[in-house]
């Protein structure tokens, strides 16, 4: 996409003469271009270290069509006590008459360390009232996203919704507990979770057909493989089929790299397994198993064009041998840049399952 | 029972996986597309069909099949296949996706009433429920021409193949549905002598438009509007489909059927539904078809000797378009030099019930106009009293509420501001909601949405029978009178705004809105 930019900067500067800066720009790009209107969905804030502020601007580049219509990135520069800010406004350079070009409206402050307690000052006047706001902290910074998702005396928090990914946490415990605790006052958008998506709705679908359905409820194994950073993917997706399917899961054990368990379910006991893989060029799952006591197999695993699907079914249902059938699932990979869109798409939306599959996920780490 | 952590009780027969999904599992399912190498599968239903593989949409097990007259085998339909969406698709395309999509497509050649392609197609669908494991859905798409809608049914029914046991078989009809009032009641009768009416999917794309549909989240999502929507505060109501472009290669189709059955009789009655239809109990195919329905029979059939008054037809002549010339209709290749059909008409229908009597609703459609552009207008009444001085409150002017189905998805209002400065001047502005701009995904195109509920057997956003019979009874009698008039019609300058004598319509002091 072609843009048209209008930028402003400044040095030791102030929320308010950005705030101001912005809506100048706003008004400038509309009387020199009647078809810019500005976008109105979401602000994003992304709370990043500056040295790595290039690498996440890339992958804001790369989300696709899922953008914030307003997105403040705070760098955090160590030892800064002042604020530096630059303000773009961008439009589509190629709009055809008689249609619109939508806005997209950047702006970034370099802040200090000193700044990230009360960081909410500092944002408040940058956002658009009334949108919903989304804080991404990839690199940490807890006590930004603290101050800006916890209300000041009492009043609403200025962010709604957390936007993370839990694979960037060394340990899955904290990652796990932190999403615990954040989404007893936020909305929690997990790139962990996200990256199930697509196994979740195929689990979903093969256990949909009506003959299929009771196989559902006499599952007694399940096995699940993913990367090794992505223990955090693998532990929320048993934590939906827990959550999910009524099932009650103990602790989880560990067995050299293996963590293995169990969960009750009505009919009787379900064999919990989560399994590290090497070799995946992409965080998340590498394959999901299940087994029934009815003698069933189903595995979805990564393939060409979407997920390998492999379901065995016994002797006994077709009289002869044990028969295999092996299919592909389709489906486009959506990539990691696409992983970050779907967030920002999901931070307008509610999702009722994953609270309660994040909480049986942590239960699975005691 | 088993309780989920979202607090929803399910029993063995229930998926508790599916809580939450933004994407519900569609059945696994075959679908036979019938003319599947004519311009409508190349252009809008194979890459739909990619669209949907490529987002994950699709059934877990999908079996595609075509069938043409053209002969050729399964790997030339394939590479046909993959050149269309190739061509036509929304997105680039992943090409591993895409050869996955086609690698196990069929192809059946054979004409329509060829009892060796049934026989075949027993087959072929057969094979596709050994290798899927279970009864696969049928979905038979019927993309041919009108003519061959009774033929491929009355096909199916002989061959046994309109019905399953353990799975679902549905038939997917395209526009026209019939020519006229008679040949719908009697497609009707044909197709449901075979069919069930729930199995019937009778497709009119706009419905599956986002902007169309949100007409109903504008209507029933939001309280300010309701007490307005009557005839007490509405003044008129305008419908518009403009085209700028001209009937390119359809001169067969579009001559013998003109501008009211190509997109009056269907996509323009259905968008007067939904803005007139009272409230559904329920966003359910048969509560929201009720009410749909309920409104076309809240418009009388026009008497011929009314017709004059409220329908109006012209056919364009030559002029410029995006500055450029260009031949006026019976210069069109393919066009009888002497016909006598509309490219442009518009009519004034009345909605005799509580709620809308006496508010005349405008609707007029037609190629070569100044630009394209479809949008429902709802002009509210004027305010009673004006309490400006009257050289200041020229721009007071009643509130026009405009809902733009293309090219710029929205919502607009226009309100009387005051004009900056010492006096109280008033001038009209806008409030705009454009769609592009306040979400983030890109729409997907009708004929996604369309295929994935007819899979899925949701049929509220496809046209049931009474209502189709609703929509001919109105135009029928229009149609009739139209044909037994000698030519010429009216002629109106491509390019332009429409033919004069469409003013004849408007009642009072309103004036079409600009195109």
């Amino acid at each position: 996409m072609t843009t048209t930019d209008a930028v402003w900067s400044e040095q030791d500067t102030s929320p308010s003469a950005i705030e101001e800066a912005l809506r100048r720009l706003v008004a400038e790009c509309h009387a020199s271009m009647e078809q810019c209107v500005p976008a109105r969905t979401l602000n994003l804030v992304c709370v990043v270290d500056r040295e790595w502020s290039g690498e996440i601007a890339n992958r804001l580049r790369r989300v696709g069509r899922y953008h914030a219509s307003r997105t403040v990135v705070c760098t955090v520069e160590p030892g800064r006590r002042t604020l530096d800010a630059q303000a773009t406004v961008s439009v589509e350079a190629n709009t055809r008459a008689g249609e619109f070009a939508a806005m997209r409206e950047l702006v970034i402050v370099q802040v200090g360390e000193r700044h990230l307690r009360d960081i909410d000052s500092i944002v408040d006047p940058l956002v658009v009232t009334d949108l919903r706001t989304a804080v991404w902290s990839p690199h940490g910074h807890p006590e930004a996203v603290d101050a800006l998702t916890t209300g000041r005396a009492g009043g609403a928090p200025l962010a709604q919704v957390v936007l993370t990914d839990a694979v960037d946490e060394p340990e899955a415990e904290t990652a796990l507990t932190r999403a615990c605790e954040l989404s007893e006052r936020s909305e929690v958008v997990d790139l962990a979770w996200l990256r199930c998506t697509p196994w979740r709705e195929r689990l979903a679908a093969a256990y949909d057909p009506p003959v299929r359905r009771h196989e559902l409820h006499t599952l007694s194994k399940v096995s699940v493989r993913y990367r090794s950073d992505s223990l955090v993917s693998g532990l929320l997706l048993v934590g939906w089929l827990c959550a999910q399917m009524g099932w009650r899961p103990d602790q989880l054990t560990r067995h050299g790299e293996l963590l293995r368990g169990r969960a009750r379910a009505r009919r009787g006991e379900v064999e919990l397994r989560l399994e590290p893989v090497d070799g995946m060029s992409a965080p998340g799952l590498a394959g999901v198993e299940t087994r029934s006591d009815l003698g069933t197999m189903l595995a979805l695993e990564r393939g060409e064009g979407g997920l390998t699907a492999r379901r065995r079914e016994p002797p006994s249902r077709r009289g002869g041998d044990a028969f295999e059938h092996v299919w592909t699932v389709l489906g486009a990979s959506r990539g990691e840049p696409g992983i970050l869109g779907e967030g920002i798409r999901h931070a307008l939306m509610r999702d009722p399952v994953f609270k309660p599959s994040l909480a049986a996920a942590r239960r699975l780490l005691g | 029972m088993t309780t989920t952590a979202a607090g929803r009780t399910t029993g063995p027969e229930d998926n508790p996986l599916v809580e939450g999904l933004e994407r519900l599992p569609v059945h696994p399912t075959a679908l036979v597309i019938f003319g599947a190498t004519g311009d409508l599968a190349r252009r809008k239903l194979l890459p739909a069909l990619y669209n949907l593989a490529h987002e994950g949409a699709l059934p877990e097990r999908f079996g595609l099949v075509g069938n043409a007259r053209s002969e050729m085998t399964d790997d030339e339909f394939r590479e046909m296949a993959i050149e269309s969406v190739r061509e036509f698709s929304r997105r680039p395309a992943d090409e591993k996706v895409l050869a996955k999509l086609f690698s196990d497509v069929r192809y059946l050649p054979g004409s329509f009433d060829d009892d060796g392609v049934y026989e075949g197609l027993r087959t072929t669908l057969a094979e596709l429920d050994e290798i899927a494991g279970l009864s696969l859905n049928r979905c038979f798409y019927l993309s041919t021409a009108p003519t061959f809608f009774p033929v491929i049914v009355d096909c199916l029914g002989r061959h046994d193949l309109a019905e399953r046991d353990g799975a679902e078989v549905r038939v997917i009809i395209e526009k026209p549905f019939g020519r006229s009032l008679e040949e719908a009641r009697d497609l009707n009768a044909r197709v449901l002598s075979v069919f069930q009416e729930e199995q019937v999917f009778r497709i009119d794309h706009y419905l599956g438009k986002e902007t169309v549909q949100n007409v109903l989240a504008l209507r029933f999502a939001n309280n300010m509007f309701e007490p307005l929507w009557n005839r007490n505060y509405i003044d008129h109501v305008q419908i518009t489909a403009a085209e700028d472009i001209g009937i390119g290669s359809r001169a067969g189709y579009y001559d013998s059927a003109g501008a009211l059955r190509d997109l009056v009789q269907n996509h323009m009655l259905q968008l007067l539904s939904l803005l007139c239809m009272e409230p559904p109990v329920a966003f359910e195919a048969e509560a929201v078809r009720d009410e749909k329905v309920k409104v076309l029979r809240a418009i009388s059939a026009p008497r011929p000797e009314e017709i004059p008054d409220i329908a109006v037809r012209a056919q364009h002549g030559r002029g410029a378009v995006a500055g450029e010339e260009v031949p006026g209709y019976l210069d069109e290749e393919g066009v009888p030099p002497d016909s006598n059909t509309e490219t442009y008409a518009a009519l004034r229908l009345e909605v005799h019930n509580w709620r809308w009597a006496g508010v005349p609703m405008y609707l007029r459609t037609g190629k070569r106009l100044a630009r394209k552009i479809t949008e429902i207008a709802v002009t509210l009444k004027p305010v009673p009293h004006v309490a400006f001085q009257s050289d200041m409150s020229a721009g007071v002017r009643p509130n026009v509420l405009v809902l733009t189905m293309q090219p710029n998805e929205g919502v607009s209002l226009s309100i009387g501001a005051k004009i900056p400065g010492t006096r109280m001047a008033i001038r009209t502005v806008n409030m705009e909601f454009l769609y592009g701009t306040a979400f983030l995904s890109q729409s997907p195109e009708a004929y996604e949405r369309l295929i994935i509920d007819a899979m899925r057997g949701d049929a509220t956003l496809f046209t049931r029978n009474d209502e189709v019979e609703a929509q001919w009874r109105i135009c029928d009698p229009i149609v009739k009178t139209w044909e037994s008039m000698p030519g010429p019609l009216p002629q109106y300058p491509a390019g332009s705004q429409g033919p004069e004598e469409a003013k004849q319509l408007l009642l009072g002091d309103s004036t079409w809105r600009m195109i």
